[in-house]
């Protein structure tokens, strides 16, 4: 997992509610064995008409908007758990979608992918829209030690909230998998009290 | 101090508690397929990890199989190639595998409870996100993604946070022509699909309670639908019954007494406070049916679509107008399968209401079983030859049109009455239209080849299919 600690960037305003995880990448796309090329198939339909030319009108294709950060109406992920959805937005370019609520197991599989989801509340992230869409070259400030995202123009500012543990993940690039290795005796212990096999 | 049957379990399975409320909690069962697994095990050998505990987890090849002459080579290169390394994978790290063709291969969340694999007290994951159907016996059961796959097969284990619990209160007794399917579409509908979003549900009340296995395998299937973790019921004598039934459970009936101890405690104290209580009324249920392109957006099948609140771009994907009502829509396609509505008790209600009718001639109506046992079972009581009769086109398992992985997919612009759990745009192939009902509605949509008024339908011209 790579690390994370400030980004400043500009942002592409994908203003839309419930973004369900067949959208972020569709299940024909799921034959893949690995994580890597997920980037190319990211909103596939959306992207692209159905015979196959570029869909001017979606947010992605328009050259006025640019950025590493995603700016997303609320209820971003919902759906399926594929993480391929999660890959498939980093290996794009993005590291940070900003939105008012996330589902939860898109929550849990981007933190566990390094992509940092972050829950404004609903008035500052129609201000984010509204200062996106206006002025695109527009940066924003997402600062994760302080724990506060900032229109660098205006300087108007929201705090969000991070669980500790991984915050410190994020700062620090690890994973969950080291640690629970490590605790292999406490799980023989417990096994030796289980009901069940 | 009083405990939820989820505070139960959760506590039964703690290793340790860690600092800022996080805890590493053991997993029973992980049940694994070939779509998120392969990403897992290339991380496994990356870090030079081995599956820690193989015996716990079970495989099924079902995301991308065909559902028709399943005893030959797979034609797409892609699904081949992830199923076969599933199989490959499998072997070498030591993995029970029913693959393809085994007389017990289905899709996971139907095989999982049939062969005796999903037993009440348990937590269950796996990496999709319908593991919630496990907590029909009374189970933590909830989907993972890949990386979590891996923390399993590494150590067993997951580092969580505990959830908040939800409670959802059910009693009355159902219509007629209203199933759990229904049921858990009005719900969804009447709560919106981000209520559950951070939420463990337990479904509880006099409707539960009389429900089948089936049906309530139904019902905490589609509770990530509202964006919850995962649902759950209660083991009683129905879910006792059932998983005693299963040949697996022969095996551990020498520990029978020390199960039944522990599984009948398996209730949430009478004044367990949850931190949100809905309660609903089973009277108020009819026939369910989906308009939009999320499975909140559903009516009751007599109803319009609603004006008020509406979202226009799934309308205008859908093709419908706010105000307008459904009945009278032609429809060409009607899907009958999925780990929602699969089982031998949905095809069963299937059969009985199409014996001696034939589907209209524009209809290509399609029934997959959830599993070879379910397939054996149809057989056994005659409903294969009775699909055939009506021109249903019976096939082999596999989780197929739900999500369009294999080549059964719904044209672009074409409708689909599902009895799956999903409408999402595209979701069972690019364009495709999905309306999601209950097999009973998929059953006489199929006859008629219209949508209709199903209460009108049941009370005029079925008068004893339950």
């Amino acid at each position: 997992m790579k690390k994370f600690t400030i980004l400043i960037s500009q942002a592409i305003p994908l203003a839309i509610e419930d973004i369900d995880t067949d959208q972020i990448i569709p299940a024909r796309f799921l034959k893949a064995i690995k994580r890597e090329e997920c980037g190319k198939n990211l909103f596939i339909d959306w992207r692209y008409h159905k015979n196959g030319t570029l869909n001017k009108d979606f947010i992605l294709n328009d050259s006025n908007f640019y950025g590493k950060i995603l700016l997303s109406g609320r209820n971003f992920g919902c759906g399926s758990s594929r993480e391929h959805a999660v890959w498939a937005i980093l290996d794009y370019g993005f590291r940070v979608i900003i939105s008012s609520f996330f589902a939860d197991i898109f929550k849990e599989n981007a933190f566990n992918n390094g992509l940092l989801t972050v829950e404004v509340s609903e008035y500052f992230l129609k201000k984010l829209f509204q200062t996106v869409e206006k002025n695109p070259k527009i940066k924003i400030k997402v600062d994760l030690i302080h724990q506060k995202i900032t229109i660098l123009k205006t300087g108007e500012f929201d705090p969000f909230h991070i669980h500790p543990y991984k915050k410190n993940c994020f700062i620090h690039g690890y994973d969950d998998i080291d640690f629970l290795i490590s605790i292999k005796d406490d799980v023989y212990n417990f096994e030796k009290n289980k009901r069940f096999f | 101090m009083s405990k939820s049957l989820f505070d139960k379990i959760w506590g039964g399975h703690i290793i340790k508690k860690l600092e800022n409320e996080i805890y590493v909690l053991y997993i029973d069962r992980h049940y694994i397929h070939e779509v998120t697994s392969p990403q897992a095990f290339i991380e496994l050998k990356k870090r030079n990890l081995p599956v820690f505990r193989p015996n716990q987890i079970i495989a099924t090849a079902d995301h991308n199989v065909p559902t028709i002459n399943q005893h030959l080579s797979i034609s797409d290169s892609l699904s081949r190639k992830q199923i076969n390394l599933l199989t490959d994978n499998c072997n070498k790290f030591g993995i029970t595998l029913y693959e393809l063709g085994n007389k017990n291969n289905g899709i996971v969340h139907v095989i999982g409870p049939e062969l005796g694999y999903t037993l009440p007290g348990m937590t269950i994951v796996c990496g999709d996100s319908h593991t919630s159907t496990h907590g029909a016996f009374g189970c933590i059961a909830f989907g993972i993604g890949t990386s979590q796959v891996t923390m399993v097969m590494a150590s067993q284990c997951l580092l969580l946070s505990k959830p908040k619990q939800m409670k959802i209160q059910l009693n009355g007794n159902l219509r007629k022509g209203v199933t759990p399917k229904d049921v858990i579409l009005y719900i969804i509908s009447k709560l919106g699909v981000d209520a559950g979003v951070g939420y463990f549900v337990e479904y509880m009340g006099s409707t539960i309670k009389k429900m089948s296995m089936e049906g309530r395998m139904t019902v905490c299937n589609m509770s990530i639908e509202m964006g919850a973790k995962g649902g759950l019921i209660a083991p009683d004598q129905i879910t006792f019954d059932y998983v005693k039934k299963c040949k697996r459970f022969q095996e551990l009936k020498r520990k029978e007494k020390e199960f039944m101890e522990y599984w009948k405690s398996l209730r949430s104290d009478d004044n367990t406070t949850f931190d949100k209580e809905y309660e609903f009324n089973a009277e108020y249920i009819e026939p369910m049916i989906t308009y939009g392109t999320n499975p909140g957006m559903a009516i009751k099948i007599s109803e319009k679509i609603p004006k008020l609140n509406i979202d226009h771009k799934s309308l205008k994907y859908m093709g419908f107008s706010p105000g307008e009502s459904l009945i009278g829509k032609i429809i060409n396609y009607i899907f009958i399968g999925s780990c929602t509505n699969s089982r031998i008790e949905d095809l069963r209600l299937v059969a009985t209401l199409i014996k001696g009718k034939k589907k209209a001639s524009h209809v290509h109506a399609m029934i997959v079983p959830g599993s070879n046992l379910v397939v054996k079972q149809a057989k056994k009581e005659g409903l294969d030859k009775i699909f055939k009769e009506s021109g249903f086109d019976f096939r082999q398992p596999g989780c197929s049109a739900c999500l369009g992985m294999n080549e059964d997919k719904i044209p672009s612009g074409e409708y689909c009455i599902s009895t799956s759990n999903r409408n999402f745009e595209g979701r069972q192939g690019p364009g495709s239209r999905t309306l999601l009902a209950s097999p009973l509605t998929a059953a006489i949509i199929a006859i008629e080849g219209k949508i209709v008024d199903i209460n009108k339908y049941i009370h005029e011209k079925i008068y004893d299919f339950n």
